[in-house]
């Protein structure tokens, strides 16, 4: 990452109780979740929480349910106070922030996408797409024009006089993107937004908001219990389990050096060819005794790379990225990275 | 002589009884005690009293064995004595407060009253017809007003839904706004939800007894009060119940983007909860209709008062009939009411 990060989450903590504070200590001290609970009566949400979100790319925050992850979402903008840490949007610390400045924020840095899509009931689907503008005093033609904009973009343009109950789990969350869209807020934040959908439906809204990702480069944080989602959206990927992050990094190379055994029973399960790039198990260029069988692009999948060999392990490729070499591929390493590999300290593994 | 004698004798306080000793009037049991002869005072001696036959330590049976103890009767004398104390400062301030309700409710009157039955049924089946685009139900209050119209009890019916038009009125101006207030704050909802407990479960009639000595009997608040008082609580708890219930995901939604409270409100709670406010602003006419037949003890007029005078007369036909009136006016407004929540419902949910 070499800009600066437009979100930092620092040395955040949460614990849910009646008297969350005093408690700070003993989890800094390395009490753990069940213990807590157990003596203490209160809940472990988060520990310890460093989090440098990238402006303009996709940030996914994975773990299962329970693992705080929905938790740390509603700490960016404050739909919940932690108990200590820090939150800094564009270099200003929101938990500083009065009723009015944490609006503005809401109102117009941060838009939200939810899981159960929260639309408004009794309001049209075009009024819901444009509620951002309306809740910011706009006038009607305005938040009209602009939520018709998304509707039309989300591919609902023609549904805008419908209620939210006459659409289908589908087309009710592209209703959500599109509201939070039209509230043109650098930031998106996606608390599992496409978990509720069916699993086609899941694949088209990934590909929806990839489309629009390429477009717009919104900073988009998004929360999934989904491997296969996490890899495909994310940038930068951020596991959390029982509240703490146990790894973040770049996706790829998570999948390759899986820093837990927690997480390398979580990669076990998934296509690692349809994920790992070409550029993520490539060697540095050189020229000695090859015999290239062709070019291949830096971000082909490993799967389309099989099937360009036709399954012939002696084969080698060139990998390039606009014309320019970047590396040589052996086609042995290829198939050594479809194996899960053990986690080694030698592999440089990237956890905090 | 009387059973606890000994116990007041025992603890040394027999002079202090007998000092306080205040005669007074004798209660009826005393007195029906003298006529058999059996008691003490005639000189002949009591029996004593059996062990299973041990009175309760109540306020009369201690005053019998020491005359300082206050009989019950002076207990409710107390309290009749001690609400006349503050009755005329109390009159103050209430009378000028609900002053506004007798005119409304006489206002009302007056205009149902003076509208003749070609304009005012025809006002009243367009009035249904808005609320619930239902052919059916404006021809079932058009035949109804007409059969009122036609045994001559059409005057007392508009009456009595000047009364109840007027109280529920006020019940939700009042009621919708307190709900809110309720659904807030939970200390607000723990203070409110005994008082509303007490609304509810008071009988009826205790509700006037109070009411008849601050107020004039011929004042119609005197049983507009009454009435509201009845009849404000469910809206009071529909309200509240209904805002609480709003989804909590939409609500933290109306959050995320920033809305104000005001915003969320008007915007969010309240139409959602609408269903259910209509739910209460249906159960609080019902309840208005049960309140006007005890409120014509009062002087309200309207069918209740010929229920009263079919009881009172013992004229049975006129009793029963106008109960029939005022079971048609409950299954009307009754049925109008919902039309028109169910037509909210349709609007607004899957």
């Amino acid at each position: 990452m070499t800009q600066d990060p437009i979100i930092s989450i620092k040395g955040l903590y949460k614990i849910f109780g009646p008297d969350a504070k005093s408690k700070i200590a003993l989890v800094q001290n390395g009490m753990g979740k069940d213990e807590l609970l157990e003596t203490h009566g209160h809940v472990l949400g988060l520990r310890d929480i460093d989090i440098d979100i990238a402006q303009g790319k996709v940030t996914v925050i994975m773990g299962l349910s329970g693992s705080g992850k929905s938790t740390l979402i509603r700490h960016l903008n404050r739909l919940i106070d932690p108990t200590a840490g820090e939150v800094v949007v564009n270099g200003e610390d929101v938990l500083q922030y009065d009723e009015t400045r944490l609006r503005a924020l809401r109102q117009q840095t941060m838009s939200m996408v939810f899981q159960k899509f929260a639309l408004l009931p009794h309001r049209t689907v075009l009024e819901n797409a444009g509620m951002s503008r309306r809740v910011r005093g706009e006038d009607q033609d305005t938040a009209d024009a602009e939520g018709g904009k998304w509707l039309d973009r989300v591919g609902l343009g023609g549904n805008g006089g419908q209620y939210p109950h006459q659409l289908s789990g589908g087309m009710q969350q592209r209703v959500g993107i599109a509201r939070a869209l039209a509230s043109d807020s650098p930031i998106m934040l996606m608390d599992e937004a496409f978990s509720a959908l069916d699993p086609l439906i899941r694949t088209d809204m990934q590909d929806l908001l990839l489309e629009l990702q390429n477009e717009l480069h919104k900073t988009i944080v998004f929360i999934t219990h989904d491997l296969d989602e996490a890899l495909k959206l994310a940038d930068h990927l951020v596991i959390l389990k029982d509240g703490a992050i146990i790894q973040q990094g770049e996706p790829q190379h998570i999948l390759l050096n899986p820093a837990d055994p927690y997480i390398e029973d979580f990669v076990s399960d998934i296509n690692r060819a349809r994920v790992l790039r070409v550029r993520s198990v490539m060697q540095p260029p050189h020229t000695n005794g090859f015999d290239f069988s062709g070019t291949v692009d830096g971000n082909a999948t490993l799967e389309s790379l099989i099937e360009l060999s036709g399954g012939d392990t002696n084969c080698c490729y060139k990998v390039a990225d606009d014309g320019i070499d970047i590396g040589v591929l052996d086609m042995k390493d290829l198939v050594r990275a479809l194996v899960p590999a053990r986690p080694s300290s030698e592999n440089g593994v990237e956890a905090r | 002589m009387a059973f606890y004698d000994g116990l007041f004798e025992t603890l040394g306080l027999r002079e202090w009884c007998d000092a306080g000793s205040s005669g007074g009037p004798m209660t009826m049991a005393q007195l029906l005690a003298r006529k058999s002869g059996v008691g003490g005072e005639d000189g002949a001696p009591a029996p004593a009293t059996p062990f299973l036959q041990t009175p309760f330590p109540s306020l009369d049976a201690l005053n019998e064995a020491c005359p300082a103890v206050t009989r019950t009767r002076d207990m409710t004398d107390g309290v009749e004595n001690a609400f006349l104390a503050i009755k005329d400062p109390l009159k103050v301030v209430l009378d000028p407060i609900t002053q506004p309700l007798s005119w409304a409710l006489n206002g009302s009157l007056s205009v149902f009253e003076t509208v003749p039955w070609f304009i005012l049924i025809p006002l009243l089946a367009a009035l249904v017809w808005y609320a619930s685009r239902s052919i059916g139900l404006v021809a079932f209050v058009i035949v109804s007003f007409l059969f009122f119209g036609f045994i001559d009890h059409y005057i007392y019916a508009v009456q009595t839904l000047s009364i109840i038009f007027v109280c529920t009125l006020i019940c939700v101006a009042l009621g919708v706004p307190l709900g809110i207030a309720m659904s807030r704050s939970d200390a607000m909802q723990r203070g409110m939800i005994p008082v509303l407990d007490m609304l509810q479960t008071l009988p009826t009639f205790v509700y006037l007894i109070p009411l008849i000595f601050l107020f004039s009997v011929t004042e119609p608040k005197l049983y507009g009060i009454a009435i509201i008082l009845y009849a404000i609580v469910p809206v009071v708890r529909l309200t509240d119940l209904g805002i609480r219930l709003v989804d909590k995901d939409v609500i933290e939604a109306a959050d995320a983007f920033g809305m104000t409270d005001r915003q969320k409100l008007w915007g969010v709670q309240v139409p959602l909860a609408l269903p259910n406010i209509m739910a209460g602003v249906n159960q609080t006419i019902m309840m208005s209709l049960a309140m006007v037949v005890i409120a014509s003890l009062v002087s309200a007029p309207g069918l209740g008062v010929l229920v009263l005078r079919g009881i009172r007369n013992l004229e049975l036909g006129v009793g029963l009939v106008s109960g029939f009136g005022i079971v048609l006016l409950a299954v009307l407004l009754d049925r109008v009411t919902k039309a028109a929540l169910s037509r909210i419902n349709v609007s607004q949910r899957a």
